[in-house]
């Protein structure tokens, strides 16, 4: 470990490169699909939704970023065993960004759908379970993120239904849903600031200096909602006033042009949901790479750096800029039927969800929890017809990703201990 | 790899309202021909059924690229099984609107007088039913806009009722243009059973427009 590139170690360069480019493949693919629902049902152009989603998956990941980045990076190993063969961990986490990012780029070229978080996580196993052996993986903790991924889309489907069922009773059966609307507004928009403000303050700013404990995070957060509940009742009120002006025979037309304002709130809200979780994937490896090359022992606890989370937050920003675009622009074409109440209530379900796995520091799959959302609104009768092929596509990509992920991590662990060993 | 772009299909909504039009269209042309019959004018006649072939035609076309679009794996405002059952009576609106013009067309058939207002009288209230069932089935877009909501469902349900106070019309009026028919039935001999067939075709016209909209009346309920 003495080779130095740019003044620091190969490895860690090596690391910052690898973390960089899943952090880019992240930009260009899973966040295209979290905006998507907001491209498709036109509350925002391509354009807008590059700037909604390079600015706040950057303040997702920048501001909450580290709790999920905490378990990829010492979560799924056993301290102990880490701690005693720091060298190990270098190569198997250099060979899990590596093994993660090959598995995307093939994805990518043959259009299969391959979730960036499955296969980190089947990666880091994959390289536990042979450099380390089978003990060395803590599996208490893989079980239970495996069972977030099944129970995390369920979870957004259920949130999706009630939303939508909530709307439909107190927006679109009433006889001036225009002004059931702008009055109930605002009260989403100070649960969506609470709760993303909530997932960030709560032991979540330390490197700020600011370690809020419980009720001090709910007070803050609820100071940040209120703030957020005046910013929607302008907006509402607003938005109000010109859809009255205009209102004719469709009403449903200025109902849902009021829906576009809230779907931005929550196109918002997933952005930086998504940041907070996804970046972890790229960051998380990084982030022990770094520890062990600075300190020489894996797990210290002075790990994520703020420049590490604002790398990936970089790289998010330039996948998105140099190819998701491009991907948003497809689902734009293809989703033409999605009206922004649907989108709404979709959205509000899946940032919700992804919120709270954020909390719980487990890294989920966006796309999927998105999809289970939009089958919950579905489900609802909210939407014309939604294709449940695309549901055995997602149940392949959980069974066929990971030990994919595994075998290729185990292939570039040997790689790398050969290629950086003693 | 856009997983969200795959999950969304092509909803049968829109496509099923241009089917229906395209149903009523051919129905509505069925009075040229009638008129046609009315007024001893064959040639009126064969260019009236070569244009009710055609919007038939259309109508079947449309069908057909529906059901194509509708595999099992879909999860639909509106279920497979209803959409294709209200389908199929959308559809025997343009059929039996064809069998009229065919007959009619092959026999050369000439109305006799005392038939010729009963006839029109008949199809007249088949047409009223078809446009209003045609107007039930607009409504299935903002059925699902709004969610089945209650407000939206009393109004559908309003329209219904029309719907079928409109299809009992059909019924009385077809009845009295049986009526006289049987009246007649020693003097036109053979050909009485021709024209039975035409009135209850016509009939039928009403009867599909009214099945298609209670379809509906039973999904909304649910």
């Amino acid at each position: 470990m003495d080779v130095v590139l740019f003044g620091m170690p190969l490895p860690l360069v090596l690391g910052a490169a690898l973390a960089l480019y899943m952090a880019w493949a992240i930009g260009a693919n899973d966040v295209a699909n979290a905006m998507g629902t907001s491209v498709g049902s036109g509350a925002l152009t391509v354009a807008g939704a590059v700037v909604v989603a390079g600015v706040l998956e950057f303040a997702g990941a920048f501001l909450a970023g580290g709790h999920v980045t905490d378990t990829v990076r010492k979560g799924m190993l056993d301290p102990v065993l880490v701690a005693e063969n720091p060298d190990l961990i270098l190569y198997g986490m250099l060979a899990a960004l590596a093994s993660a990012g090959t598995l995307l780029i093939v994805a990518t070229r043959f259009g299969l759908p391959v979730s960036t978080t499955h296969s980190i996580v089947g990666a880091i196993m994959g390289f536990g379970v042979v450099g380390l052996g089978v003990d060395a993986v803590n599996w208490g903790v893989i079980a239970r993120i495996v069972a977030s991924w099944v129970t995390s889309p369920l979870l957004g489907g259920v949130l999706a239904y009630m939303i939508f069922s909530l709307i439909r009773n107190r927006v679109l059966d009433r006889d001036n849903p225009i002004e059931e609307l702008a009055r109930i507004g605002p009260y989403f928009f100070f649960y969506v600031f609470f709760v993303m403000g909530l997932v960030t303050v709560f032991k979540g700013l330390k490197k700020l200096e600011l370690d809020f404990d419980l009720p001090q995070a709910i007070a803050v957060s609820g100071m940040l909602g209120l703030v957020g509940a005046g910013l929607g009742w302008v907006l509402m009120r607003r938005a109000r006033r010109r859809a009255l002006a205009g209102v004719d025979g469709k009403q449903f037309k200025h109902v849902e042009r009021i829906f576009v304002i809230l779907q931005i709130l929550t196109a918002c809200a997933v952005a930086f949901a998504h940041g907070s979780n996804d970046v972890a994937n790229s960051i998380g490896p990084l982030a022990a790479v770094h520890s062990i090359v600075t300190t020489g022992a894996a797990g210290a606890t002075a790990a994520v750096e703020p420049w590490m989370l604002a790398l990936g937050g970089f790289g998010i920003i330039v996948g998105l800029a140099t190819w998701g675009y491009r991907v948003m622009e497809t689902i734009g074409t293809k989703i033409t039927e999605l009206t922004p109440s649907r989108g709404f209530a979709a959205e509000l379900a899946a940032a919700t969800t992804i919120a709270m796995a954020t909390r719980m520091g487990i890294p989920v799959s966006t796309t999927h929890i998105l999809v289970g959302s939009v089958l919950g609104v579905g489900l609802a009768r909210g939407i014309g017809a939604l294709d449940l092929r695309v549901v055995g596509s997602i149940i392949v990509s959980w069974v066929a990703t990971v030990p994919i992920a595994a075998a290729l991590s185990v292939f570039f662990f040997y790689f790398f201990k050969g290629m950086l060993g003693p | 790899m856009s997983v969200i772009g795959n999950l969304f299909a092509r909803s049968p909504i829109r496509p099923m309202q241009t089917h229906m039009q395209a149903a009523a269209e051919c129905a509505r042309a069925i009075v040229p021909v009638l008129e046609a019959m009315a007024n001893d004018d064959m040639d009126a006649l064969d260019s009236g059924r070569a244009k009710i072939d055609e919007l038939e035609h259309r109508a079947d076309e449309l069908k057909h690229e529906i059901r194509s679009h509708l595999p099992k794996r879909l999860l639909m405002a509106i279920e497979r099984r209803d959409m294709l059952e209200i389908l199929d009576y959308q559809d025997s609106i343009a059929d039996v609107t064809q069998d009229v013009a065919e007959m009619a067309s092959l026999r050369q058939m000439k109305t006799p007088d005392v038939l010729r207002r009963p006839l029109m009288a008949l199809a007249e209230a088949a047409l009223a039913t078809c446009a209003q069932s045609e107007s039930v089935i607009n409504e299935l877009d903002e059925l699902v806009e709004t969610g089945f909501g209650r407000h939206e469902v009393a109004r559908v349900e309003v329209m219904i009722d029309k719907l079928n106070e409109l299809e009992s019309l059909a019924d009385d009026r077809g009845e009295e243009a049986l009526r006289v028919l049987f009246s007649i039935e020693d003097e036109i001999g053979v050909g009485a059973y021709y024209w039975y067939e035409i009135i209850k075709w016509i009939g039928d016209i009403a009867d599909y427009a009214e099945r298609a909209g209670n379809r509906i009346r039973l999904l909304i309920a649910s």
